[in-house]
């Protein structure tokens, strides 16, 4: 299985790169991707520097443009297009049927994986994609069992990559406007989800309060370790409790299905984290790199190490993990 | 302008569906979608059943489709909206696979509110494959609706375009069960709690602001979106239908305030604390005061 791994800057894709990652995803500095942050991704110089890079040392590059494209600003997703199609990326990560339109009317060699974002999670929306833009494979939102991705990979026109570890979105990509819904920016309009810029600390006596757009998402004692507010892993009341109603903040770990994720079939495995830091990059990348190889050398007696283990669960939101979806109990 | 009542997003008992239904085929609703979109659990109305209904609803003069999972996740979940169609009623695809299979079958269909059609070019390319009626995805708003307009103008589409304009907003969709989670249990041995909740469970901020709505596998608004005071912009617009979400078993006092607004009275909200901010371009939950309604 390919290992996937993510780049907000070029050392964090060095990190990659230098730890054993077999593919790179960037994205340029707008808001025609998924993670449109301050101070993160690539300008055309710094991208053309990725592929040098990514090329001697024979490392796939990918670019995702990924995000919905607008009326007004149309030529930006074209210009992301042009830039990365132009600029020789081994593919183009798109959710939107407008830039997949234009990507493969402009660019036919152009290889098109399609994104998260696209929310397909049956045959039958991979099929919409593959029937009108010829796209070679597919990245599976986070809300299939392990048993629906192992049947899906059966019946997919292409092939699948999934979620293999970072953070955790518990709503299914593509289909969230919580974020907009609050402060009038989502994924899907701007390319990110609860934006810095509506973030807010406050103290309230001894208590460390975050909010967002001045709602308050969470309250925390001194004792307790504050964590960025992404509005669903916030502490709110419901039904006379307080407590994480949608989800507490953890990430995503399934170093221990990867000898399920191959015998369903999935070809590249995806490590989230495009806002992380170059350290943060070369540790994950060097633990699935690590796990991935020594599965390959004896598929059989395969077993998670605790020292994998305990490096990914410090790196982790909240320090603890979970493999989400992939199980039912987590549903 | 029409009226289009949207699928109940709820899990009702089967007796409160059909008697809903009898009362909605006496409302001035030209249009009405049925069907379950959330949760494949929920079988209090197997497809049989929305079928007979569909027909009667049919025969009573309104326009009926019938509507399909927003998130299809198991291959029995999908194969089920192959064996959707009937003679003589509409398709409505939540997702870009049942619009798939429609266009397979070579059906016309409509999209309900959870696909995710931001530009031109995709309705342009789902036209193609079939699609006749849409509905523009709830974040957006007014200016984006003008744009819609007149750019299926100038492409010549035949096509109708609805807004979302009352009930609580569909804003997410997840593997995870929130009303489970609530009530501590596993998703799997659900018991179909979901039907001791016909509004839903509400999640307030620590401060008592009221946030979201949760139903099932869905988060909705805390708050309802109620656009009744924008009728006349939206006719100006040249807006097709209006798409009212049930938000409680008696619909009869909305209604009514929607036909008196399409009759050309200026009509406020009968809902308390409703929003509007998505169509005014801003946060989902803000509301913005209708001149003569910040007057009073």
């Amino acid at each position: 299985m390919e290992l996937v791994c993510p780049a907000g800057s070029l050392n964090a894709f060095r990190a990659a790169v230098d730890n054993g990652a077999d593919a790179v995803y960037i994205g340029f500095k707008d808001e025609t991707n998924a993670r449109h942050f301050e101070g993160l991704n690539f300008n055309n110089k710094a991208a053309a520097r990725a592929l040098a890079l990514a090329r001697e040392r024979g490392v796939k590059l990918y670019i995702a443009i990924n995000t919905y494209a607008n009326f007004d600003n149309f030529g930006q997703w074209q210009y992301s297009v042009d830039q990365a199609a132009e600029l020789g990326a081994d593919a183009i990560i798109a959710a939107d049927p407008a830039v997949l339109s234009y990507c493969s009317k402009r660019h036919p060699a152009q290889n098109l994986h399609l994104s998260v974002q696209a929310s397909a999670t049956n045959a039958g929306a991979l099929n919409f994609f593959k029937r009108h833009f010829n796209i070679k494979r597919a990245v599976l939102p986070r809300v299939l069992s392990m048993k629906q991705v192992h049947s899906l990979s059966q019946s997919s026109p292409v092939a699948l990559e999934v979620f293999a570890f970072g953070s955790l979105c518990v709503m299914a990509e593509g289909r969230c406007y919580l974020s907009s819904y609050l402060c009038g920016e989502s994924p899907n309009t701007v390319g990110a989800c609860s934006p810095a810029k509506y973030v807010q600390w406050q103290k309230n006596g001894a208590q460390l309060e975050s909010r967002l757009n001045n709602i308050l998402i969470d309250s925390y004692s001194p004792e307790e370790k504050a964590g960025y507010p992404t509005l669903c892993k916030g502490r709110f009341d419901s039904m006379g409790a307080r407590g994480h109603s949608l989800e507490q903040p953890t990430s995503l770990n399934t170093l221990e299905l990867i000898p399920a994720l191959a015998g369903a079939g999935i070809k590249a495995l995806k490590i989230e984290g495009r806002q992380r830091s170059p350290a943060y990059v070369a540790k994950v990348v060097d633990v699935w790199r690590q796990a991935l190889d020594n599965y390959k050398r004896a598929p059989e007696d395969f077993a998670v190490h605790s020292l994998w283990r305990d490096s990914l669960t410090a790196l982790s939101e909240g320090t603890q993990t979970t493999i989400g979806a992939y199980e039912r109990a987590w549903q | 302008m029409k009226m289009t009542l949207a699928p109940i997003p709820f899990f009702w008992p089967k007796d409160t569906v059909l008697a809903f239904y009898e009362e909605a085929a006496l409302w001035p609703v030209e249009r009405i979608v049925i069907g379950e979109t959330i949760c494949s659990k929920r079988r209090e109305m197997r497809t049989e059943d929305w079928k007979d209904l569909a027909l009667r609803l049919s025969k009573s003069g309104k326009d009926v489709a019938l509507s399909s999972l927003a998130l299809i996740e198991s291959e029995s979940e999908y194969n089920s909206i192959k064996s959707l169609a009937l003679d003589g009623v509409g398709l409505e695809a939540n997702d870009l696979g049942a619009a798939e299979i429609f266009h397979q079958q070579q059906h016309l269909f409509s999209a309900g509110h959870f696909l995710n059609i931001y530009n031109i070019e995709c309705l342009k390319l789902l036209h193609q494959d079939g699609l006749r009626r849409w509905t523009l995805p709830v974040e957006l708003g007014k200016k984006e609706l003008e744009q819609f307009s007149s750019a299926i103008n100038e492409h010549k589409l035949d096509i109708q375009t609805e807004l979302f304009a009352h009930g609580y907003l569909p804003l997410a969709l997840s593997a995870r069960c929130f009303t489970a989670r609530t009530l501590d249990k596993p998703k799997d041995r659900c018991e179909k709690i979901c039907l001791d909740y016909p509004q839903g469970i509400a999640v307030d901020s620590q401060e008592g602001q009221r946030l979201f709505t949760v139903n099932g596998i869905q988060t909705l608004s805390g708050k309802l979106v109620d656009l009744v005071d924008k009728i006349a912009e939206l006719k100006q617009l040249g807006l097709d239908s209006v798409r009212l979400s049930p938000s409680c078993f008696d619909m009869t006092d909305i209604i009514d305030s929607y036909q008196r607004a399409i009759d050309g009275e200026h009509v406020e909200s009968v809902c308390d604390n409703y929003c509007n901010g998505y169509w005014h371009g801003r946060e989902g939950m803000a509301t913005e005061l209708s001149e003569l309604a910040a007057l009073n």
